[in-house]
C-alpha cells in the first residue's frame, strides 16, 4: 500500500489541476457568451473576402 | 445627421481605452458575427470589436485616439444591422456577477464532491473487503481535508439565506440545508476521531454541489432575460434635442439631460421629459400617461409630462426637477407603497419549508428519543438522528422549484413573455381575475387607418407618399397603410395645418379638414364615427377623408374569450372616457369595465377586489398604470409600454397580439403543477427514507444513492413543465 503515498498526492494534484483550469476559463470570459462560442469554432479566420463579398 | 449625435455619454472609460457597448439587431449566425467584427475592425482607430451572439451585443474598444462612436453606429447600419448605444444596466450587472459566482461555487464543490467520491468509494468497497482501519483513518482524513474548505466557500449562500431567514424570525428551505449540512460534516468529524466505519462528507458535499446546480441554471435564465430585456430597453432608449450654447442643437440620450435645460420638441416627437413650455403652442397626445386618447391643446407656461407626444407645434421646453405634486410624482409616490404591499409574498419553495423543515427536525428529535428509551447509547443515539437529518435534507426539492423555474421561464421566452421577476411564474399561477387597460393593451399603441378599402388606391398611394414629409402620427398611419417608400419632392409642412405639394402642376394636401378645404365631407365623417381621428386629403378638385383610430390587437378578442372560458374573470380598467371605451367592451365581450380612472382609483379597484380575496392579473402599458401593476398580485406589459410601467411590470411581453398574456397564465398554471407534484413526490420520499434511516440503515452509501436517484428523478420531472405542442399554439 506504500503506492498510496504517491497515487494520492497525484490525484488531488490532478484534480486541483482541473479546478484551476475552470476557474481560469471562467475568469477570462468563456461562459459569457455559450452560442457564440459554438458557432466561431467553424467559423474559418483565413476566408475573410468570401466572407466580405457574401 | 452624424454630426448631430453626442454620444459620449455611452462611452466607458477604462484608462486610455474607451468601449462602448451597442444592441444589435438581427444577429443569429457565424456570417453575421464575422461580418460585423471584421466590418467594425475596418474602421479606423477602433482596437477590438467583439460579438456576443448570446446577449445579441457588440462592445467595441478604442486605445487612444479619439473615439467615434456615432461613426461605428453608422458602419454597423451600411452593414445591414440596427445598432442601438447600450448603458450597462446595474441590476444587470449584478445579476451577471451572481450567476458568476455561483458557477465558481459550482465548480468548486463539483471538484470536491468528485474527489471525496473516490475515496468514499475505495472505503465503502474496502469495509466489505480488506481495508485496515489506518488506511480508512487516512482517507476518512483526506476526505475532511477536501470537504471542510470546499463546504466553507460553496456553501457560502445557502448558510447566509438560512441565516437571514432565522434572524426574520421566519424558516425557508436553506434553514433544513444549513442544519444537514453542518450536522454531516461535524459528525463526519467527530466520528472519523472515533475511527468510525462511517462518515458522510461525500454527501454534504455532493448535496452542495447538486443545489448549487439548480440555483446556477435558474440565476443564469435570469441573467440571460435580463441581458434581452436590457437590448430592448436599449433599443426605445430616447434621445432629445437639448440646446447647447448659442442656439446650436444635439441629440443627446436622456440620461445626460438635467434640470433647467432647454429641449426642443418638434411635431410628432415623443416629449422625452418632464417640462415647462417656453416658447411655441402643439397639441399633445396624453394617452400613455392618462390613456385619454383625444388630444390636449397646450401652450407657453403649460406642463408636458414624459411620455407624451407632441403632434402639432414645434415646442422648446424647460426641463424642470420633480417638484412635489406633480403627476409623475404622485405616480411615484403611488408606486412605492404598491411596491412594498406586494414584496411580502412567501414562495411556494419556502411555504413548504415551513412545513417540511419542524416536520424533519421533530423526527430527528423522535430519532434520538427513541433509541435512547429502547436502550442504545448515546453515541449511536446521535448518530442515528443525524442520518436522519442528511437522508432528508430536501436535495431534490431544493433543485426542483429552480429547474421547473427554468423550464417555464425557457417556455415563456419562446411564447414572447420575458420574465422580471423571479417569483412571477408562481403568482401568475394564482390568478384568477384579469384586468386590462385599454389604450395600447387592448389596442395597438399606434392609431391605423380603418377605411383604406373603400379609397381609390391610386388615392391612397398619393396621400401615402405625401404624408412620409410630416411627423404627424396621423400622416404616419397613412403612409403605413398606403406601404409608401418614396416621398414627394418639395413637399411643405404648414405648421398646425398639414402638408402640401405640387404633383404634375396640380396641388396635393393632406392634413386638417379646414385646411384641404373637406369640412363637409369631415363632418359626414364624424356622423359615421365619433371616435375616429379624422385627417383630409386633397389632390385637385377631389377631397377625401381619413379616419384614422386605434385599432384593436388582431386577438385581442379571441385572447379574452380564451380567458373567460378557463374561469378567469376579466374586467377593463381605463382612464380614457367612457364613450371610447364602452364600444370596446362590447366588442371583446366584457361586462365589467370601469372608464375614466385616475391612477388611485385603478389602485382602489384592484384592493377591493383583493379585499375579496382574489388574485389580480393587471395588465398595462401606460404611466397611469405603473402603480396599478405594482399593487396587483401580479402584472405583465407589453413591451411598447412606457419605462417606468416595464420596469415595475412582473414580466413583459414582445408581441403585437395578446396571445402571450394567455400563454402566460397556461404556462405557469402548468408549472405550478409540477412544482406541486414535486412537493408530493418529496412526501413520499421522506415516507420511504425516514423508517429506513430511523432503524439505522442511512449507512453513507445509501444516502449517497437516494440523493442522486431523487435528483435524477426532479430533472427528469421538471421537463414536463414544458408546454406540449398543443398548448404552445
Amino acid at each position: 500500500m506504500e503506492v498510496l503515498v504517491y497515487l494520492v498526492p497525484m490525484a488531488l494534484a490532478l484534480g486541483l489541476l482541473g479546478l484551476a483550469g475552470f476557474l481560469w476559463s471562467l475568469n477570462s470570459g468563456q461562459y459569457d457568451d455559450l452560442d457564440g462560442a459554438a458557432w466561431r469554432a467553424i467559423l474559418d479566420d483565413d476566408q475573410e473576402t468570401a466572407i466580405d463579398d457574401s | 445627421m452624424s454630426d448631430l449625435r453626442d454620444l459620449s455619454h455611452f462611452l466607458r472609460w477604462d484608462g486610455g481605452t474607451a468601449r462602448f457597448e451597442l444592441a444589435v439587431e438581427g444577429i443569429h449566425c457565424a456570417g453575421c458575427m464575422a461580418k460585423i467584427e471584421r466590418g467594425l475592425a475596418a474602421v479606423p482607430e477602433v482596437s477590438r470589436a467583439r460579438v456576443n451572439l448570446t446577449d445579441k451585443r457588440v462592445a467595441v474598444e478604442w486605445a487612444g485616439g479619439a473615439p467615434d462612436p456615432a461613426r461605428v453606429v453608422d458602419r454597423l447600419s451600411e452593414l445591414g444591422f440596427k445598432a442601438y448605444p447600450f448603458e450597462p444596466a446595474r441590476a444587470e450587472a449584478d445579476e451577471a456577477q451572481a450567476a458568476a459566482a455561483l458557477l465558481r461555487r459550482l465548480g468548486v464543490a463539483a471538484f470536491a464532491a468528485m474527489n471525496i467520491m473516490l475515496l468514499s468509494v475505495s472505503v465503502w468497497s474496502g469495509n466489505v473487503t480488506d481495508i485496515t482501519p489506518e488506511q480508512r483513518d487516512f482517507f476518512h482524513w483526506l476526505s475532511a481535508l477536501i470537504a471542510l474548505p470546499a463546504a466553507a466557500y460553496a456553501g457560502q449562500p445557502f448558510f447566509r439565506s438560512a441565516i437571514r431567514a432565522l434572524r426574520a424570525k421566519s424558516l425557508n428551505m436553506d434553514v433544513p440545508i444549513t442544519l444537514g449540512v453542518l450536522l454531516a460534516l461535524a459528525m463526519s468529524v467527530f466520528e472519523t476521531l472515533g475511527h468510525a466505519e462511517h462518515a458522510y462528507f461525500d454527501s454534504a458535499i455532493m448535496l452542495l454541489a447538486f443545489l448549487l446546480a439548480g440555483r446556477y441554471l435558474d440565476q443564469n435564465m435570469r441573467r440571460r432575460t435580463r441581458a434581452l430585456a436590457g437590448n430592448l430597453a436599449a433599443l426605445r432608449a430616447e434621445t432629445a434635442v437639448k440646446f447647447v450654447g448659442n442656439g446650436e442643437i444635439r441629440e443627446v440620450p436622456i440620461a445626460s439631460i438635467g434640470p433647467r435645460d432647454l429641449v426642443l420638441v418638434r411635431p410628432g416627437e415623443r416629449i422625452a421629459v418632464d417640462g415647462v413650455i417656453i416658447e411655441g403652442r402643439s397639441d399633445v397626445d396624453q394617452s400613455l400617461i392618462t390613456g385619454e386618447t383625444a388630444h390636449v391643446a397646450v401652450g407657453k407656461g403649460a406642463a408636458v409630462y414624459a411620455g407624451t407626444v407632441n403632434v402639432t407645434g414645434t415646442l422648446r421646453v424647460e426641463v424642470r426637477a420633480a417638484a412635489a405634486g406633480t403627476l409623475l410624482d404622485d405616480i411615484k409616490r403611488l408606486l412605492d407603497r404598491a411596491t412594498a404591499a406586494r414584496s411580502r409574498y412567501v414562495r411556494l419553495a419556502d411555504r413548504a419549508a415551513r412545513l417540511y423543515a419542524p416536520m424533519v427536525h421533530v423526527t430527528a428529535l423522535a430519532t434520538l428519543l427513541g433509541w435512547l428509551a429502547a436502550g442504545a447509547g448515546f453515541h449511536d443515539a446521535i448518530v442515528t438522528a443525524i442520518a436522519v437529518l442528511i437522508i432528508t435534507c430536501p436535495c431534490a426539492l431544493g433543485l426542483a422549484v429552480p429547474a421547473v423555474q427554468v423550464v417555464a421561464a425557457g417556455a415563456l421566452f419562446r411564447a414572447g413573455v420575458l420574465l422580471n421577476a423571479g417569483d412571477a411564474v408562481e403568482r401568475l399561477a394564482e390568478v384568477d381575475t384579469v384586468l386590462f387597460d385599454k389604450t395600447g393593451t387592448l389596442t395597438l399603441p399606434e392609431p391605423e387607418l380603418v377605411d383604406a378599402a373603400e379609397v381609390a388606391p391610386s388615392l391612397l398611394a398619393l396621400a401615402g407618399r405625401l404624408a412620409l414629409s410630416s411627423r404627424h402620427p396621423l400622416a404616419a398611419a397613412i403612409a403605413a397603410a398606403a406601404g409608401a417608400k418614396a416621398p414627394l419632392a418639395d413637399a411643405v409642412e404648414v405648421p398646425g395645418q398639414g402638408v402640401c405639394a405640387m404633383v404634375d402642376d396640380v396641388a396635393v394636401k393632406l392634413g386638417r379638414p379646414s385646411f384641404c378645404g373637406a369640412t363637409a365631407e369631415a363632418e359626414a365623417a364624424e356622423q359615421r364615427d365619433g371616435e375616429a381621428s379624422l385627417i383630409a386629403f386633397a389632390h385637385g378638385t377631389e377631397r377625401h377623408v381619413f379616419a384614422v383610430r386605434q385599432r384593436l390587437r388582431p386577438d385581442a378578442a379571441a385572447v379574452v374569450g380564451r380567458l373567460k372560458r378557463v374561469g378567469l374573470a376579466v374586467e377593463i380598467v381605463s382612464g380614457d372616457r367612457a364613450e371610447a371605451v364602452a364600444p370596446v367592451a362590447a366588442r371583446l365581450g366584457i361586462a365589467a369595465f370601469h372608464a375614466a380612472m385616475t391612477p388611485a382609483e385603478k389602485i382602489a379597484r384592484i384592493a377591493a377586489l383583493k379585499a375579496h380575496g382574489r388574485r389580480v392579473l393587471m395588465v398595462g402599458d401606460g404611466l397611469n398604470d405603473a402603480p396599478s401593476l405594482a399593487a396587483a398580485h401580479v402584472s405583465l406589459s407589453p413591451v411598447t409600454a412606457v419605462h417606468l410601467s416595464q420596469a415595475t411590470a412582473d414580466a413583459v411581453f414582445l408581441s403585437e397580439r395578446l396571445a402571450p398574456v394567455a400563454a402566460a397564465l397556461a404556462i405557469a398554471a402548468k408549472a405550478r403543477r409540477v412544482m406541486r407534484a414535486y412537493l408530493w413526490l418529496a412526501a413520499g420520499y421522506i415516507f420511504v427514507a425516514v423508517p429506513l434511516a430511523f432503524l439505522g440503515f442511512a449507512s453513507p452509501l445509501v444516502a449517497a444513492l437516494a440523493m442522486s436517484g431523487s435528483s435524477l428523478l426532479v430533472t427528469a420531472n421538471a421537463l414536463r413543465a414544458r408546454p406540449s405542442t398543443r398548448e404552445a399554439s
